[in-house]
């Protein structure tokens, strides 16, 4: 046919298309033979049958070319009853609006099978309602918050009891945590009170060795 | 035992016994808190690669030894014989050195203000590291979604989520911007945990810093461990620390250990002496001393292999997928397999390719990918934390856990210095007796930590990140070494080193030997003149400048230099001198004060001859 004849591979209308079969993969990757350029025009003549005013585009209006071990090649899509191939506008706008479809017919994704010079809509990030971030920092502040409001409750409490606490020893000594036991007027401190008083008034060597 | 004057031993407070540690390790772990922060993770790692790795170690044992131990003693021994805070503590020693406490609440005062701020930071870091992916992993999408916003294609994804989604900087300082409601938030939040944990005084701090002092450990050894296991990690190690002892010869490297040591224990703050002060009278507080120095060194070097380790694994990976574009570029110019191309076979594709066809090779603009390159790429303080650590947790498997891990180690290291800078500031307070009886502990340090909060909010503007890089840069160091200095110098030569000494023995038992003599009355005062003398002819040397991140700019992301405006400059100077003001001002006050007493004794006694 004249027209395949005249295609030239970096025409204007023409788009190269890269394949990273292996990358995507790997030990199941399968070989790109002409039943694969089949299927691949195919998705091609599909994509451009859903454009208004092209929907009796065939298989072989879609021509492959120049097929390298990349694998990469060229392609165009020709109206044979006009002799010209189509404006690269609309093929960009068919393969954009089918593009998972194509991918998915041969397992890869947009960055395995790239179509040089039509760029892919990226997919928005999934962003939850209600940032991550201010759900934690809520719960983070909430319990600091209450803590702090709990320990100066606690304090004021504390305070109130030191407050009325002297009151009461005198009537009770005994009811009292530390039991001062008075003698002769002389209060005589417990022998086992935390951590062991010093006798400033003896001093011996051994007393630095004493530990911790 | 030698009679001090000054304020009574038990604390001014009105006849409230002075509240005392728990037990040794409360105290022992608070002051390595307050000493071990921020500056053991990012700044140590950083000199020891830049100045020839292992080799480091040498100048930063020996300043540690000539003046960090010296000093860190003075503080605690005076803390601890005197039981008042830095103020009260400056005024017993001499009325006209009382300046140099004033001085320390002051300087205290300012790094508070902007050290939460790096914890505010911090915070929204960990906030952010429950999701996954993370998102500093990946670029936002421009507005027509066909590509990535252009600011964070032409630099980073990490850059730009520090610089654009955190930060939100402007590209000049004079250019403020308005107040980052996300940061704002997360302010308050740090400010709230610190008053939550310093509410009472060291009665709830002390719980408290059995979880921020020993957290950080625990996390440190986990990276350590995963760093390790880490493909390129032990290539990475042995690179920053192989030793090249000639960068022993540039006075520099000595400068900056004496620098980095000073700096690391903290000293001149006055946190260790209100630390110390709450101290039973009999303590060893030589050993203590010893023990926290070396604890802060050995945080330092364990730190910088969990770093190295991870940093090396950072290094491998960027050098692999260096190569990896490089394959791709030539596998998609000259159609050759998918895969066929690994990176051992890389070197011998590419020699044989330029020698077939080496104007197509050039064409290409291949990467130079050199290891080395990748590990020499170093950064210290927020851009190793923020950019380059969070870029080296992102290819980590199970990223996510690493990042709140990372966050969390950060935010505790950090609270425990905290707690030492506000008790710097608390103590000195209480013990001026600013508060009567009826205004609750509580109340206090609430105050404290409000008009700090308040203060801090400048930094939450958009231009806060050059702000508190003047702060960093210029309020703290200069003035803690001319309060080093004052305190080495008061407590030798005018407190004099025998009545210390006797001090000293009263505590410990025993007399300080011939090492403390020497260090306090020659060597630290020296080291310590020589290293405030070189740091003021370096500052004096540097412009003004700062590295401002302009998206206008040419050479974008690389960061334009620009020159501080008048009124900045006006500032930084203003932040240097400010401080160490309060040291001549409180000595001619008593000066003036001696002088008309001397004059009213004078008259009285007229009359009589």
């Amino acid at each position: 046919m004249s027209l395949k004849e005249n295609f030239k591979p970096y025409g204007e209308n023409a788009f190269k298309v890269r394949l990273s079969i292996r990358t995507a993969l790997g030990d199941n990757a399968y070989a790109w033979d002409t039943n694969e350029e089949y299927l691949f025009k195919a998705m091609v003549a599909f994509s451009m049958r859903k454009v208004p005013n092209r929907e009796t585009t065939e298989i072989s209006h879609v021509l492959v070319c120049n097929v390298t071990q990349r694998v990469s090649f060229w392609f165009v899509v020709t109206d044979p009853l006009k002799n010209h191939t189509l404006p690269a506008v609309e093929v960009q706008t068919a393969i954009r609006m089918n593009r998972n479809r194509i991918n998915g017919a041969f397992f890869l994704n947009d960055q395995t099978l790239e179509f040089l010079k039509i760029p892919s809509t990226l997919a928005p990030p999934t962003d939850p309602s209600v940032p991550i971030w201010i759900i934690i920092f809520g719960v983070i502040f909430c319990i600091v918050i209450v803590a702090v409001m709990l320990l100066i409750l606690s304090g004021i409490r504390q305070r109130r009891r030191m407050s009325k606490g002297p009151t009461e020893v005198d009537d009770s000594e005994d009811k009292c945590e530390n039991t001062i036991t008075i003698e002769n007027g002389i209060p005589c401190d417990p022998l086992d009170t935390k951590g062991g008083h010093i006798n400033d008034a003896f001093m011996t060597e051994d007393e630095r060795l004493t530990p911790l | 035992m030698a009679c001090a004057p000054g304020p009574d031993p038990r604390g001014a407070g009105g006849g409230h016994e002075r509240p005392s540690w728990d037990n040794r390790l409360q105290y022992l772990l608070s002051c390595i808190g307050f000493a071990v922060g921020l500056g053991n993770i990012w700044r140590f790692p950083y000199l020891c690669q830049t100045y020839g790795g292992g080799a480091f170690l040498i100048p930063y044992l020996v300043a540690l030894v000539l003046e960090g131990i010296p000093l860190f003693h003075i503080e605690l021994a005076i803390g601890q014989h005197l039981r008042t805070g830095s103020v009260g503590v400056w005024k017993a020693v001499s009325p006209y050195l009382g300046g140099v406490g004033l001085g320390c609440l002051t300087v205290s005062f300012l790094v508070s203000m902007y050290y939460n701020t790096v914890l505010t930071w911090v915070l929204w870091y960990f906030l952010n590291s429950f999701q996954n992916p993370l998102p500093w992993g990946s670029c936002p999408l421009d507005l027509n979604r066909t590509g990535f916003e252009a600011e964070c294609q032409a630099s980073s994804p990490v850059s730009y989520f520090w610089y654009r989604r955190t930060l939100n900087i402007t590209a000049d300082i004079s250019d403020s911007g308005s107040i980052q409601w996300r940061l704002l938030a997360c302010l308050a939040a740090s400010w709230a945990v610190v008053y939550l944990c310093v509410i009472r005084g060291i009665e709830s701090m002390g719980k408290a810093i059995y979880f921020t002092a020993l957290f950080p450990y625990l996390v440190l050894t986990i990276f350590l461990i995963r760093g390790l296991s880490l493909p390129g990690a032990v290539k990475g190690l042995t690179y920053l620390f192989t030793p090249d002892v000639r960068i022993l010869q540039s006075p520099r490297v000595w400068l900056d250990a004496a620098t980095q040591i000073f700096f690391s224990l903290s000293l001149a703050f006055g946190g260790h002496i209100a630390f110390a002060s709450y101290n039973p009278h009999r303590n060893n507080c030589e050993k203590d001393a010893v023990i926290i120095s070396l604890v802060n060194s050995l945080t330092s070097l364990y730190a910088s292999i969990a770093m190295f380790s991870v940093l090396g694994f950072k290094a491998a990976n960027d050098h692999g997928r260096c190569l990896d574009r490089n394959i791709l570029r030539l596998i998609n110019a000259f159609e050759l397999p998918d895969q066929s191309v690994n990176r051992d076979d890389y070197a011998a594709v590419l020699s044989h390719l330029n020698a077939t066809q080496p104007e197509r090779v050039a064409r290409l603009c291949l990467e130079t990918c050199r290891l080395e390159d990748f590990l020499d790429k170093s950064a210290s303080g927020t851009g190793l934390a923020f950019i380059i650590f969070t870029e080296a947790i992102l290819h980590m498997p199970g990223a996510p856990g690493w990042a709140v891990l990372f966050f969390g180690m950060l935010f505790t290291l950090g609270l425990s210095s905290m707690f030492g800078n506000m008790e710097s500031i608390i103590t000195p307070l209480l013990d001026m007796g600013v508060t009567h009886r009826f205004i609750p502990k509580e109340v206090l340090t609430g105050l404290a930590c409000l008009v700090c909060f308040l203060s801090a909010i400048c930094f939450t503007l958009q231009s806060g990140n050059y702000w508190l890089e003047i702060f960093d840069n210029y309020a703290a160091p200069l003035n803690l070494m001319v309060f080093a200095f004052f305190e080495v110098v008061g407590v030798a030569y005018v407190y004099g080193v025998q009545r210390f000494s006797d001090d000293v023995e009263s505590m410990t038992g025993r007399r300080p030997g011939l090492y403390w003599q020497v260090t306090w009355k020659v060597v630290s005062p020296l080291l310590l003149l020589t290293i405030f003398v070189a740091y003021v002819v370096t500052l004096a040397r540097t412009p003004l400048s700062y590295k401002a991140w302009d998206t206008q700019y040419v050479r974008f992301p690389t960061r334009q230099e620009k020159s501080y405006p008048g009124w900045v400059q006006a500032a930084c100077v203003l932040l240097c001198f400010l401080p160490v003001l309060w040291v001549p001002a409180v000595a001619l006050a008593q000066l003036l004060a001696a002088h008309r007493r001397k004059k009213d004794t004078g008259r009285d006694r007229c009359p009589k001859l």
